[in-house]
């Protein structure tokens, strides 16, 4: 849609701030790439922002190496079916919210919109007792059913707001041919609302791919640790003076006594010491 | 987001009712037993937490045995911290600071991205990519690129930027304030690029053959038509903020010494760390009372509680 109507001159002033604001985006984003492609002594040599004298994949490989694989699908497994999950309750919920005439519905939009204005962080220890007492700590689910329950509002919002633009008609005439709630569902709102529905699955995918905190708190075992969290862990092990605690970590008796401390950076279990490895590269760990 | 630009709806309360009537029973729309999933999820991990919370914080509980009931004792020991007082009051500057720098870049941002021309669709791409980096990766990466030894000040050769960012403490909160905007800033210009989007192009050809310029356009169109996208991200802003809790976490731990430990921080070493699950609750109802409170203000001031439609204003 161009339009040249009147007063078209490009917008100078505009296209330079956004030039900057590219530049301020890119830059760090640089800064991991080419951070990633450096060896270890590399890294602290040379300048920081200059290209690598050396490029090596060799951090990459260490990261591969590091049961990468293991926590890549653990991510995989949570965000998929929580996405999943969150996509068709929500969109069930909206579709209820936008086309219901009742206080119900009406009371259960604001339910929602409630989930938004609350500070996720501060219900996290109830969650921790909740997660506890189902036996579900230090497993997928775990991180799967809250993450599901904190998706649900800003998925409701942003589907409501669309299914509102449907035209009424287009609900009617189901009604009229005897559709059923579900075959109107399945057969009209699923369909038309394609684009929010991609919309919302990668908000939701990215933010559950991302996510720290339920990890950091509601798990504790290598085989459930999820990809920012092994980032996190592969920062305390190659560059900062933990010492790596893991025959320790191993014994019963150190496993149920961190299940209080859960994230206390200390017990981190370290991977058998690499110490080639390059301390900073595991940044470019998506 | 809505990408059509059909009739206004209207609010679920205001449908005609005729068209709504369902042919069965007289009920008007779909049954409610499809949103049962959803609300079962949300209230089981969401609501019954939230109440989890305020019982909570009456309790003594280390997080490993048994909760015993402790009355007025975790919030008298909170209320009686200076430490509290101090998280809480970072945790309102940090909010306010945030909000200074991330509204107007974002909707400035926004805006521009709103544009057809081509190098503004690549521009957005290249935008978007913050986005994608989960909050540890940014946080180790500015930690990385923030060290006085290895970092960007060593790099730049430049006198001004030879600081220790993260180690000092009159320092470190301001520049967590930045990265924390960097990080929230690319959502919040697709917000405003998808509000921007729905604004008649023929109010901006009136406005111009009426001789208006560009920022008249800017403030007497596009800003008025963004009403209910700002409150929608302002309140997202706020609420963004008191849950910034993983960048800080990773960047500084809540220090140096006590200068960023915000009160999500600060909850999460008092119940996690210290294993005083009793005080930590008692800080995340002074968390929710916050966010709640902030909600509440940003809706009131909006002048309706319709934060949950961006087209209602047209």
């Amino acid at each position: 849609m161009t339009r040249d109507v009147v007063n078209r001159r490009p917008n100078l002033p505009g296209g330079l701030l956004g030039f900057l604001w590219l530049i301020l985006t890119i830059g760090p984003i640089y800064y991991v790439v080419i951070t990633s492609l450096k060896s270890q002594s590399d890294y602290y040599d040379s300048n920081a922002l200059g290209l690598p004298t050396n490029p090596t994949l060799r951090a990459y490989r260490t990261v591969l190496q590091n049961d990468f694989l293991r926590y890549f699908l653990n991510s995989l497994v949570v965000a998929v079916v929580t996405v999943a999950v969150v996509v068709a309750i929500s969109l069930m919920a909206s579709y209820v919210i936008v086309r219901r005439v009742s206080a119900v519905a009406r009371l259960s939009q604001r339910i929602f919109l409630l989930g938004i204005a609350i500070p996720i962080q501060a219900t996290i220890v109830p969650v921790y007792y909740l997660i506890v007492q189902l036996g579900l700590y230090d497993t997928l689910p775990a991180l799967i059913l809250p993450g599901i329950a904190f998706a649900i509002p800003i998925t409701v919002l942003i589907l409501v707001n669309y299914l509102r633009d449907i035209p009424v008609e287009l609900y009617d005439s189901m009604q009229a041919d005897g559709a059923s709630d579900w075959r109107t569902f399945v057969s009209l709102v699923i369909p038309l609302s394609r684009p929010a529905i991609v919309t919302v699955a990668i908000y939701d995918a990215l933010n559950c791919w991302n996510g720290f905190l339920f990890p950091l708190i509601l798990t504790q075992s290598e085989n459930v640790r999820t990809l920012p969290l092994s980032l996190w862990s592969y920062q305390g092990e190659f560059s900062s003076d933990t010492p790596p605690c893991w025959p320790q970590w191993c014994s019963p008796a150190c496993r149920s006594s961190r299940h209080t401390s859960s994230a206390a950076a200390s017990w981190w279990p370290a991977s058998p010491p690499d110490s080639a490895s390059d301390p900073k590269s595991v940044t470019n760990v998506p | 987001m809505p990408g059509s630009t059909l009739a206004p709806p209207a609010a679920p309360g205001e449908r005609s009712a005729a068209s709504v009537t369902s042919h069965v029973s007289g009920r008007r729309g779909p049954s409610l037993w499809m949103l049962v999933p959803a609300m079962a999820f949300f209230a089981f991990f969401g609501l019954v937490p939230l109440l989890g919370t305020v019982v909570l914080s009456f309790f003594t509980w280390n997080g490993l045995g048994t909760p015993s009931f402790a009355g007025l004792d975790n919030w008298t020991t909170v209320l009686q911290r200076s430490a509290t007082y101090h998280a809480l009051w970072l945790t309102i500057l940090m909010c306010a600071a945030t909000f200074v720098v991330q509204f107007p870049i974002s909707l400035l941002l926004g805006v521009f991205m709103a544009g057809r021309q081509r190098y503004r669709a690549v521009f957005s791409v290249l935008y978007f990519l913050p986005l994608l980096f989960s909050a540890t990766a940014i946080g180790i990466a500015f930690k990385n690129l923030l060290d006085p030894n290895f970092g960007l000040s060593s790099a730049l050769h430049l006198g001004v930027l030879q600081q220790d960012w993260l180690g000092s403490p009159g320092l470190a909160f301001w520049v967590v304030i930045l990265v924390v905007s960097w990080c929230f800033i690319p959502f919040h210009s697709l917000l405003y690029q998808a509000g921007a989007r729905q604004i008649p192009q023929t109010m901006y050809e009136a406005a111009q053959l009426d001789g208006a310029g560009r920022v008249r356009c800017f403030f007497s169109i596009t800003l008025p038509q963004l009403k209910y996208t700002i409150v929608t991200s302002t309140t997202l802003m706020v609420v963004g903020t008191l849950t910034s809790f993983d960048l800080i976490y990773v960047m500084t731990n809540g220090g140096p010494g006590d200068a960023t430990r915000i009160l999500p921080v600060d909850m999460y070493l008092q119940g996690f760390q210290s294993n005083q699950m009793g005080l930590a609750s008692v800080i995340a109802a002074i968390l929710i009372a916050l966010g709640l409170t902030f909600s509440l203000v940003l809706n009131r001031l909006s002048g309706s509680d319709r934060m949950e439609s961006q087209m209602e204003g047209m």
